[in-house]
């Protein structure tokens, strides 16, 4: 087996661990009427599906191709066949491909990017279960159903080459009303990320966005004459006295967390400030939650 | 020579090197500490913060100092610093260096050797000519040559000390054929009349300095027997101030590996140059020595061997009624066997095979008239030194006076007849014998008041009767008589070696006194007679340090030199054999005393601390690397504050690690009497043997997963308990393997296991033999172990499993009980006898109790042991036969535990008919 492949099935099987025992996610249908796929998701109304809700009686309106003949035949009435309006969500999830997720500390167990992974893969998980379409957002295919789509989005996930150092997500046509959950530090250039963002705000899905942070990241334990490299090595930063930065450094995590804050309240989406000391079952439960809400 | 504070320098051009240390010292502080290189995902929200304070981190001033302290040290270290003391006043004098190089010179040689090294070096530096003289050798003025110090240095590695005392007349007269020299003597410290002459020759051509241990020699002079106890005197010199030795006995112990037999501490008192030690040892150990030696003193003075007169005797038994079908009791010879066989090696044969195997001893039971070829042989062999021991008897009574006047193998005339009193004919009563008079060998040995003698022969009165009489009746007649015989000697027994004429020969007296002779009896070889005019070969020497080398490569002497001589280069102490004989020659002679040695008044005499060369090389560079290691950890804890948390996890696990192990020592120590109280818990017996125990262990683990999986029994983790102290009511079932190293329980323990069998405890007793290698009587190593151990224990009847037992039908229905093994018989408490089987039942009516004890062989714990994996640890049969036994052996296991926990409750489903019955009217 290949690496790529086993680590693609490891990250599965952890996903699949954290997804375990979780409620069926049924997501709600919000402005069905402008969804134009649909999925095996009754709404309790007529509509367009696969399966039987109602006769009703046939009105003028209705072509002759519409009556069921059979049920007609029964009386005098003239009778409709309608069927379940049926409908399905969509969750699009992006991981932030950036060489800064691949950062573990020693107060954490798991680098940022894995743990991303992992909850991105346990919400498709949660969501294919019920039968909705999943996806990345970098993926050239729309969102598909079912447990295999699962394997191909994990086996896509660790095949990613993290040879930038920051990344923003990807500007995509998504499907208006889809749900979307960013994972990410949120550390990269403010303006690319904002401008990704905003993009996939117009397109009017739900977003939520999950900030995952290692531990030092928010703690900034140096002191002394220190070195910081970027995990890619491309960036580089000197100092002298590290332990007087931290107050500086974390005004500016401030910032950025704010920042992110406003733009969740501008465009209505959720956020989730994640550290990978936390345990990951809490940030899926948020997310199933968040998504609940939304829809 | 670059002196400091009396050190010096082998190479002192490398001290140029500390000049730089400033330099250095300089540039290190210049150099900021290194940075931390920390990976960090956040770097960009760092980029554009400035440093408030600029300026770098300078590295500490004590660190700096650490680090020049480091490299000093090493550069001194590596220059070679040591005190040298001042060797030997210069002087341009050709040098004379002596060295006694004897055994005591062997018990402070290093130090010696480090002396001579320096007085040679310094003799060098002062470009003297040198003559190196090893006054060990046999003296000639040949090998006095004074030459360049060089040749004195090659020679002067070769010299050895010798295992013998230098012969100073020879090199008096040798050294005195030179003129004009300067003397530096390094002196073993023992003196005597032939050594001061040497002392004022030297001393006439020149200075004379002296080097001498502060140390006394101690040496050992030969051991002797006295009184079963072997008697061996430690000297000294000079006698100056308490002195404490240990005196070892050494010899092959009965696996023939030469280890210490026995010690004895020794302690000189101010003043006291000599002590007498008494070893006291069994006679059979005694007479395993082969050496005697001070502890811890390298030297052949300090070490005396023995010879065969503290060996074993030979003893030769001969009764001319031994083939009349005489039962034991009333065997002449019985008694003299059983009293002898302890201490000496006896054998009997026809008289004239046996004088010509060359006993020590011979023992005659009432012979009377000797064929004449025998008794020319005998005569001879005692007039060479052998000891005759005769017994009288009927025979000996019954010949006639002109007879045995004409025998020159009794020491006393014997008067015909012999005399009876006390005897079922006669009048008066048996007599008691009177204390040992002085002077015979018996001295001292007391008389018990039991012993009485109720026919004796009688000696034909005689002047000399009493001088030769050893022990007599209280009437005065004599009981032992001896006479000597040429070199050797008769005793006469004037009673009968059994208890025909008295009980002496049932006594413990006759052993004492049997053991008084047999010491008589030594070979004494050290006698000039039994030496002189034979060639004695030499089978191991001594070296100077007292080690026994094989002494093949020296040529045989003249006996009459081991009897006359001391030890020099030709006569090397060690074992010289001749024959079967065997004589040890020491390096110190018998009553010798050791003399401190004596010097003119005026001599420089140095002790030979003052002449050794202390070395500071690895101080220094210990200093160095302790300097610098500090300075590893120092340093890391500088940067960045990361090292004190690695550090103090580290520690964490470390110290983890500790009290984890510290935890399951404590485990194994002891029985966590909350854990067993609150836990169902197997539990085994802690035999010692460490690989059983485990096993044990192993085994009532897989037993307990066993029952956890199969059954509502759900023990914990199984414990090992000592008996003795381990609280043993909070376990419903202990499994005890017998191992070889048990032994029959204390009397406490005893009383503790009880309580437990009789509170509802069960034991497994396990011989894991089954039964394999029974000797005759039907018993294993294993299960006389096992009656051992239970003979204390209040363990009922026992009767092999019955086909209607509880234990076949307890949780399996099993018939056979295997473990590693099967077949073997498992034994549990016998039903009562009146135990009926009901009408209509399959099983016998037994109805109460629980066997306290079940007892079979079968390795039980060998079939359950599990490991950490779960997997089997011991094969069991054959593929899936083994498989089958294995799942027997754990049902055996699920029944056993079942019928400890639920007793006798299967057995109660008798009653269910009946209770139906009930139920339903």
């Amino acid at each position: 087996m290949n690496p790529i492949a086993s680590q693609g099935l490891r990250l599965r099987a952890d996903a699949d661990a954290l997804a375990a025992g979780f409620p069926s996610l049924m997501a709600a249908a919000d402005r069905l009427a402008t969804l134009a796929t649909l999925g095996p998701h009754g709404r309790r109304r007529p509509g367009l599906g696969a399966e039987f809700w109602q006769y009703r009686m046939a009105e003028q309106t209705d072509g002759l191709r519409d009556i069921d003949w059979r049920r007609s035949a029964r009386g005098d009435d003239r009778f409709v066949r309608q069927m379940e309006l049926q409908i399905a969500q969509s969750l699009s999830i992006w991981v932030d491909q950036g060489a800064s997720m691949n950062f573990v500390s020693e107060k954490s167990s798991e680098t940022k990017a894995h743990r991303a992974e992992v909850l991105g893969l346990a919400a498709a998980l949660l969501m294919v279960k019920s039968g909705e379409r999943v996806g990345l957002l970098g993926d050239p295919d729309p969102p598909k159903i079912g447990i295999s789509q699962v394997e191909k989005m994990a086996m896509s996930l660790a095949s990613v080459d993290r040879d930038e150092e920051y990344a923003a997500p990807a500007k995509r046509d998504l499907q208006p009303g889809s749900h979307v959950v960013f994972f990410s530090d949120f550390l990269g250039d403010w303006p690319s990320i904002i401008s990704a963002l905003s993009n996939s705000a117009s397109q009017r899905v739900n977003g939520i966005l999950v900030q995952v942070l290692d531990p030092v990241e928010e703690e900034f334990p140096y002191s002394r004459r220190v070195i910081f490299e970027s995990i890619g090595g491309g960036l580089s930063f000197e100092t002298q006295q590290a332990g007087a930065l931290r107050d500086r450094f974390l005004a500016r995590m401030h910032a950025r967390k704010q920042a992110l804050r406003d733009l969740a309240r501008n465009t209505g989406w959720q956020l989730l400030f994640h550290r990978t000391d936390q345990p990951a079952l809490e940030a899926l439960r948020w997310i199933f939650l968040a998504m609940e809400k939304k829809s | 020579m670059n002196a400091l504070f009396g050190l010096t320098f082998t190479t002192p051009w490398l001290l140029w090197g500390l000049i730089a240390l400033p330099a250095l010292w300089i540039l290190l502080r210049s150099v900021p500490p290194a940075p931390v290189v920390e990976r960090f995902p956040a770097v960009a929200l760092l980029l554009g913060l400035d440093d408030e304070d600029t300026t770098p981190a300078r590295t500490p001033w004590w660190l700096l100092a650490l680090r020049v302290l480091a490299i000093a040290a090493v550069i001194i270290g590596l220059s070679g610093p040591r005190i040298v003391p001042d060797a030997v006043s210069s002087g341009s004098n050709r040098l004379a260096v002596l060295v006694d190089a004897s055994w005591a010179s062997a018990q402070t040689w290093a130090p010696q050797k480090d002396v001579l090294e320096n007085v040679l070096a310094t003799a060098r530096a002062d470009g003297r000519a040198i003559a190196l003289v090893d006054l060990s050798q046999s003296p000639s003025p040949a090998l006095v040559k004074f030459d360049v110090p060089e040749v004195a240095i090659s020679q002067s590695e070769t010299i050895r000390p010798q295992s013998w005392k230098p012969d100073y007349a020879g090199w008096a007269a040798a050294l005195d054929e030179f003129e004009e020299f300067d003397t530096v003597w390094l002196s073993d410290g023992i003196g005597d009349d032939l050594r001061d002459r040497l002392t004022s020759i030297v001393n006439a051509k020149g200075t004379l300095t002296v080097y001498q241990s502060s140390r006394q020699p101690v040496g050992l002079s030969a051991p002797r027997l006295d009184a079963g106890a072997l008697i061996v005197r430690v000297l000294r010199t000079g006698g100056d101030g308490r002195e404490d030795h240990i005196i070892e006995a050494v010899g092959p112990d009965p696996a023939g590996i030469t280890r210490i037999l026995g010690e004895q501490p020794v302690t000189f008192d101010p003043g006291v140059t000599s002590a007498d030690v008494a070893i006291e040892m069994p006679t059979e150990l005694r007479n395993r020595v082969t050496q005697l030696q001070i502890a811890g003193i390298p030297s052949a003075g300090a070490v005396v061997l023995s010879d065969s007169s503290l060996k074993r005797k030979r003893v030769g038994l001969y009764s001319p009624v031994a083939d009349e079908e005489a039962t034991n009791l009333i065997d002449p010879l019985h008694y003299l066997r059983n009293a002898l066989v302890e201490n000496s090696d006896t054998f009997e044969a026809d008289l004239g095979p046996m004088i010509d195997a060359g006993p020590d001893v011979l023992i005659l039971s009432d012979v009377a008239i000797l064929p004449e070829a025998d008794r020319t042989k005998l005569e001879r062999w005692v007039a060479d030194g052998g000891v005759l021991v005769r017994f009288a008897g009927p025979r000996l009574a019954a010949v006639e006076s002109q007879v045995t006047d004409a025998d020159p193998l009794l020491p006393v005339q014997i008067r015909a007849g012999g005399r009876e009193v006390g005897g079922a004919m006669s009048w008066g009563s048996p007599k008691l014998l009177q204390a040992f008079p002085e002077g015979s060998p018996f001295f001292g040995l007391e008389v018990p008041d039991d012993v009485l003698v109720s026919s004796q022969i009688l000696a034909q009165p005689d002047p000399q009767l009493s001088e030769k009489t050893w022990a007599s009746l209280q009437d005065g007649t004599p009981l032992v008589t001896a006479d000597r015989f040429g070199g050797g000697q008769i005793i006469l027994f004037h009673v009968t070696a059994n208890a025909d004429w008295s009980n002496l020969p049932i006594s413990i007296l006759f052993v004492q006194m049997l053991e008084r002779l047999s010491i008589l009896a030594a070979a004494s070889t050290s006698d000039a007679a039994t030496l002189e005019g034979r060639l004695w070969t030499p089978e191991n020497v001594l070296d100077g340090f007292g080690a026994l080398q094989d002494g093949s490569a020296f040529s045989a002497v003249d006996g009459g030199r081991l009897a006359s001589e001391t030890s020099g280069p030709t006569l090397r102490p060690g074992i010289y054999t001749e024959g079967t004989q065997a004589v040890a020659f020491n390096a110190i002679p018998d009553d010798q005393i050791l003399n401190a040695a004596r010097f003119p008044v005026g001599t420089d005499v140095r002790s030979l601390a003052g002449g050794t060369i202390t070395d500071f090389t690895s101080f220094f560079l210990t200093v160095a690397i302790i300097a610098l290691f500090v300075d590893v950890f120092a340093s890391l804890w500088l940067q960045g504050g990361i090292l004190p948390r690695r550090f103090s996890q580290a520690a964490a696990t470390v110290a983890a690690l500790f009290v984890g192990t510290l935890g399951s020592l404590a485990e194994a120590q002891g029985v966590d009497p909350v854990y067993a109280a609150n836990n169902t818990v197997l539990a085994y017996v802690i035999t010692g043997d460490e690989r059983q125990d485990r096993l044990s262990e192993a085994g009532l683990v897989g037993l307990s997963a066993e029952l956890t999986r199969r059954t509502s029994i759900e023990p914990g983790r199984p414990v090992g308990v000592d008996l003795a102290t381990d609280p043993l009511e909070l376990f419903p079932f202990i499994y005890w393997p017998v191992t070889e190293g048990q032994r029959a329980l204390p009397a406490d323990t005893i009383a503790r296991v009880n309580s437990f069998l009789r509170t509802g405890g069960m034991i497994l007793f396990d011989t894991r033999d089954a039964n394999l290698g029974r000797n005759a009587s039907g018993d294993t190593a294993n299960s006389r172990i096992l009656q051992q151990i239970a003979s204390g224990l209040a363990i009922p009847p026992l009767e092999p499993i019955p086909d209607d037992h509880v234990m076949t039908r307890a949780f399996y229905l099993i018939q056979d009980y295997p473990g590693r093994y099967f077949g073997a018989r498992v034994w549990v408490e016998a039903a009562p006898p009146d135990a009926v089987r009901g009408e209509g039942m399959p099983f016998r009516n037994l109805n109460d109790g629980v066997s306290p004890v079940v007892l079979g062989g079968n390795d039980w714990a060998a079939a359950w042991a599990i490991d950490d994996n779960g997997s089997p640890m011991r094969p069991v049969g054959r593929g899936s036969a083994g498989d089958l036994q294995r799942e027997f052996a754990y049902r055996f296991g699920v029944n056993l535990v079942m019928y400890v926990m639920t007793g006798n409750y299967k057995s109660d489903q008798v009653h269910v008919p009946a209770l139906l019955q009930r139920l339903g009217n």
